[in-house]
């Protein structure tokens, strides 16, 4: 069967005992003493260090971690995909009995894609553009399995209907950038699977897909991998898909592996007090806290990791030895950790948490609901995305018009705060630069503490200011949200200069240190550089920057997305404690529904435009009543979920440039009917403050 | 497609209209070619009588219609200094800058494009920091410099080449006369060929390495790495058509330079072209060779930036497939 095109070589009969016997016994993996180095000009940074594990046939071991932990560096070492100057400095990498980190290059060449295949992020710049799928598909198989033009056509075509690909004749010779994000996913998954490899390494393979489709290319690469019988190694930041999917974890920090363990082991009986804070500072969809549990500070850098354990220097327990010596994997019940808690013989004892705040649960009482603040009445945005005139009249073609924002009418009140929720391309991001005039609105009125702001966009002069320095916004990308080249004390006291001009210059430089101690960075800083800080403090100066001129009112686009588990509970928490502090309103776009439900009091749920569902967030996540609020819900990995069955959404969210008639959702939604597809559903008020937009609930045949 | 092509089309021609403009302002600020061509003793009657027959007594807007009507039938007048029809001196002499362009083209292109992949993918080699500190010299010196070096070496010194001229020619048809059928041609071409693409070696071959080397960092590349395709198809299929999108462009201005900068080339080597032809019109003002030489350069740009629209249109299927799901 493994004749590849190497099959002249004495060894490649010896590979195919191996690869048969390996299945009946011995890891296919086996990973002893790694150590990666990345040797630089003034110092030899150690990414990954003494990292030991195994994979079993057919088992996945999810690998997690924050930024910087080195979990992604694992991968790219066991498929020697390093970025130079990496290299592998000491320790064995062993495939299916076989010792593969000393092979020559051009051995090794003959592993990947054939042996170990490969999964990356982003399926959106994972195909190569220039050419067509089906080109692409019969160059891998081509490469590894001796099979003609002919033979490798129609193996791809059966691969692609495998993985769910329609009508895979037609897409055979579509290019990549033809495809939705989903779509390109499978067939980055077919390219990976071509030559049945017995490891699968998958790094983040879902990470940048929206979390319907999320589910459905879990359940296609978990359903592949155990039909093949191959091997697993997960690699992702979220608890919720290893939950769901990994069989172990494998938990990494500062480039060193410090617990490893069952999924329901790791996920509910935490060993490291890193892996134990990981858990409680992840935001839950059951019962919600006040607070989230906090580790300071981030993950050292490689330059500068900390002695003995790495994670001293923010471990509540941390004592004398854990900054002296260094742990190593320790058997604790069925798992292993690298903490000095755990030592049999003289275990460092463990220091009650302070503030206990994990532990409290609240029941969110909606906060009394102030006057209104912001009163949007059916907002509109289109943007046309025509051709050129040229092409419109030769291809007898109209206008194309984008119609991002489609009738949005809402209130929200002072002191509230109200979530955008949706998956990508659905206009929440529009909305809020409408809401704050930076986009013309097309149609609909916008007022703001009962001042018509509906022209703000293209209004300048000191009435406008006045307005506007009320309101901010807080961005995603804490890179490039802040220009790169002004000092933070300069970025922060720009809205400053800009708004008050009579303010003296000791007195803006004051103000600015002030505001970076309230968002927990030092006055000093101000006279930093932002490359100098990390992604949750560079989004601690943004927030600082927003709130230079006292506004009451926040719109916030994803403030935590870029950010790591860990950093994004500090960013919640201050977002939280700034708000009881002063009273702001906030308007908080989100695609993560846990983070949703820890920061909303009320959600608007948004689908190709509109706004489907209304409700106050405690209602919202008890009993949804719009399908697609539902399927949003049911679709989120969840910790408690660990091997938890859930209905598979069909499709992804159509090209909003030609949405489908009617309801929109009506394609995907189980309960459509000949209404749905003609008539558009409105608002409607169902109970006490909620109000969904669908035929079949107004009808009563969802309840 | 067709509506791809036509916009271009309408662009071109908009661009050609503006050139036509400023070369048809040169009849009428760049001195008075009456006065030029008559000398100090010829009378007022004179001077009206050249003034009809050059058209110059009729309305500007007029003037400025025969000027297109005629450049678009690729008739610019008389030259002011030597009486006779601008295109016919042109057409004389085009061969040999166009020989001389073509080919230092094809030696930078390709010399370019082959440097720059390898210094690419043997980013450390020794060979590779040699070929880049070498391109400096051909980035930093002036081309007129760099001429002289070489006929010092290879003419003066070593004797081996030609320093000046074309040397023999065949007429190939009614007004094409090549250099490349003979060898004291071929010998002829090969240091003016240097010189001037010398130049656009060092920057096509510094574009494609910084290009490559960009390309090898995407996904794509280190996934086609991943699924196990060899190092050489990686590199010279995937990488290498990707490279060449953003190169097209840049060697498609570049070739429109090579020829525009023949001028200096062909000064240093006495190369019978086009160039040498429009130095000796600046040289006594002679407006209508200016004019065409102007028109003549402006077409080549505008001609070769339609080719290299084309051709991202055949190269990249984003331009060519429309997107979006579904």
């Amino acid at each position: 069967m493994s004749s590849t095109p190497s099959s002249d070589k004495p060894n490649s009969t010896n590979r195919t005992e191996d690869r048969q016997s390996a299945s009946s016994e011995g890891p296919i993996l086996s990973v002893r003493h790694l150590r990666v180095e990345f040797p630089v000009r003034h110092a030899n940074l150690v990414a990954l260090d003494d990292v030991s594990f195994d994979i079993a046939p057919g088992e996945v071991l999810g690998v997690v971690g924050e930024s910087g932990a080195g979990k992604s560096m694992i991968g790219n070492a066991v498929i020697r995909l390093l970025e130079p100057p990496g290299r592998i400095a000491s320790g064995e990498i062993h495939l299916a009995g076989r010792r593969i980190d000393n092979l020559p290059e051009d051995d090794f060449v003959r592993l990947r894609g054939r042996h170990i295949g490969m999964i990356f992020q982003d399926p959106l710049t994972s195909l190569n553009p220039l050419f067509s799928i089906g080109d692409q598909l019969v160059e891998t198989i081509r490469t590894h399995l001796p099979l003609n033009e002919k033979q490798a056509r129609a193996l791809a075509l059966d691969l692609l209907a495998e993985v769910g690909i329609p009508a895979p004749e037609t897409r055979f010779d579509s290019y990549p950038h033809q495809l939705s994000g989903g779509m390109r996913q499978r067939v980055v998954i077919v390219l990976a699977l071509a030559a049945q490899p017995q490891l699968i390494i998958a790094d983040e393979p879902t990470t940048a897909l929206d979390v319907s489709v999320q589910a459905q290319i879990l359940g296609l690469l978990k359903r592949l991998c155990a039909g093949r019988g191959a091997a697993v190694m997960l690699i992702t930041h979220d608890m919720g898909v290893i939950a769901e999917n990994a069989d172990r974890v494998a938990v990494m920090y500062a480039g060193r592996l410090i617990e490893i363990g069952p999924v329901n082991e790791v996920i509910h009986r935490p060993r490291h007090p890193y892996t134990e804070g990981l858990m409680a500072a992840i935001p839950r969809l059951d019962g919600r806290r006040e607070r989230l549990y906090q580790i300071e500070g981030a993950m050292p850098r490689l330059a500068a990791i900390p002695s003995g354990c790495a994670f001293h220097p923010r471990c509540p327990h941390a004592a004398e030895r854990c900054r002296r010596e260094r742990p190593e994997l320790i058997p604790s019940g069925d798992s292993l950790t690298a903490c000095w808690l755990h030592d049999p013989e003289a275990p460092v004892v463990r220091r009650q948490p302070q503030g206990g705040e994990r532990v409290v649960l609240v029941s969110s009482t909606p906060r009394p609901a102030g006057e209104v603040l912001v009163k949007a009445i059916d907002l509109v945005r289109h943007f046309d995305v025509s051709k050129p005139w040229i092409n419109r009249v030769l291809e007898r073609t109209g206008r194309v018009t984008l119609k991002a924002v489609d009738g949005v009418s809402l209130v929200i009140r002072r002191g509230e705060t109200l979530s955008l929720v949706g998956e990508s391309g659905c206009g929440k991001s529009t909305l809020a630069r409408l809401i704050v005039g930076l986009y013309d609105l097309t149609r609909g009125r916008l007022f703001y503490a009962g001042e018509e702001i509906t022209d703000l966009a293209r209004r300048s002069g000191r009435r406008a200011a006045a307005v506007r320095k009320r309101f901010q916004m807080i961005f995603q990308d804490p890179y490039a949200s802040l220009n790169p080249l002004w000092r933070v004390g300069a970025i922060i006291g720009e809205p400053l200069r800009y708004f008050r001009p009579e303010m003296s210059d000791v007195d803006r430089r004051r103000r600015v240190g002030k505001l970076l101690e309230q968002v927990g960075l030092s006055a000093a800083d101000a006279l930093r550089y932002p490359h100098e800080f990390s992604g949750g403090q560079r989004q601690r100066i943004s927030i600082a920057r927003a709130l230079a001129n006292e506004p009451e009112f926040l719109v916030c686009d994803e403030p935590t997305s870029a950010l790591d588990v860990s950093v994004q509970a500090q960013i919640l928490n201050l977002m939280k404690d700034l708000q009881q502090q002063y009273g702001l309103t906030y308007l908080f776009i989100s695609h993560d529904m846990a983070v949703v439900k820890h920061m909303a009091d009320r959600i608007a749920v948004m689908y190709l435009g509109r706004i489907v569902e209304v409700a106050a967030s405690d209602r919202l996540f008890a009993t949804a009543y719009h399908p697609y609020s539902r399927m949003l819900l049911d679709a989120v990995p969840s910790l408690e979920g660990t091997g938890k069955r859930r209905t598979m959404i069909e499709g992804e969210v159509p090209n909003p440039i030609h949405p489908p008639s009617g309801c929109a959702f009506h394609p995907r939604c189980p309960h459509a009917f000949d209404r749905c597809r003609r008539e558009v559903p409105v608002l409607t008020i169902r109970s006490e403050g909620s109000e969904v937009a669908c035929h079949a609930v107004a009808e009563g045949r969802i309840v | 497609m067709l509506a791809f092509l036509i916009q271009r089309v309408l662009q071109a021609i908009f661009v050609m209209l503006m050139v036509s403009l400023f070369a048809f302002s040169l009849f009428h600020y760049v001195g008075d070619p009456v006065l030029n061509m008559l000398g100090q003793e010829a009378t007022e009657a004179d001077r009206a009588a050249l003034r009809a027959q050059l058209g110059l007594d009729q309305p500007v807007v007029v003037q400025f219609w025969n000027f297109i009507v005629n450049a678009v039938q690729l008739e610019f007048g008389i030259s002011y200094r030597s009486a006779r029809p601008v295109t016919e001196m042109i057409l004389e002499r085009l061969p040999a800058t166009l020989e001389l362009a073509i080919v230092s083209a094809i030696f930078a292109v390709v010399l370019g494009i082959v440097f720059g992949v390898y210094t690419a993918i043997a980013r450390g080699s020794l060979l590779s920091k040699f070929i880049m500190a070498v391109s400096l010299i051909g980035v930093s010196l002036p081309t007129f410099l760099i001429g002289v070096l070489l006929i010092y070496l290879f003419a003066v010194n070593l004797g081996w080449l030609p320093a000046f001229g074309r040397g023999e020619t065949v007429r190939i048809g009614s007004w094409w006369t090549t250099g490349l059928l003979t060898a004291s041609g071929l010998r002829s071409l090969i240091l003016p060929a240097i010189t001037l693409g010398l130049f656009q070696l060092t920057l096509i071959m510094r574009l494609v390495r910084a290009e490559m080397l960009e390309v090898l960092r995407t996904d794509y590349i280190k996934f086609a790495r991943a699924r196990g395709l060899p190092q050489r198809v990686v590199n010279l299929r995937h990488a290498l058509k990707n490279t060449l999108i953003p190169v097209i462009t840049i060697i498609g201005l570049q070739l429109g330079t090579i020829i525009a900068f023949a001028i200096i080339t062909e000064t240093v080597f006495q190369w019978p072209g086009v160039g040498a032809l429009f130095i000796t019109a600046v040289r006594f003002v002679d407006i209508p060779l200016m004019a065409a030489y102007l028109m003549m350069i402006a077409l080549v740009f505008v001609l070769i930036n339609l080719v290299v629209d084309l051709l991202y249109y055949v190269v990249d299927p984003r331009l060519r497939v429309p997107g979006g799901s579904k």
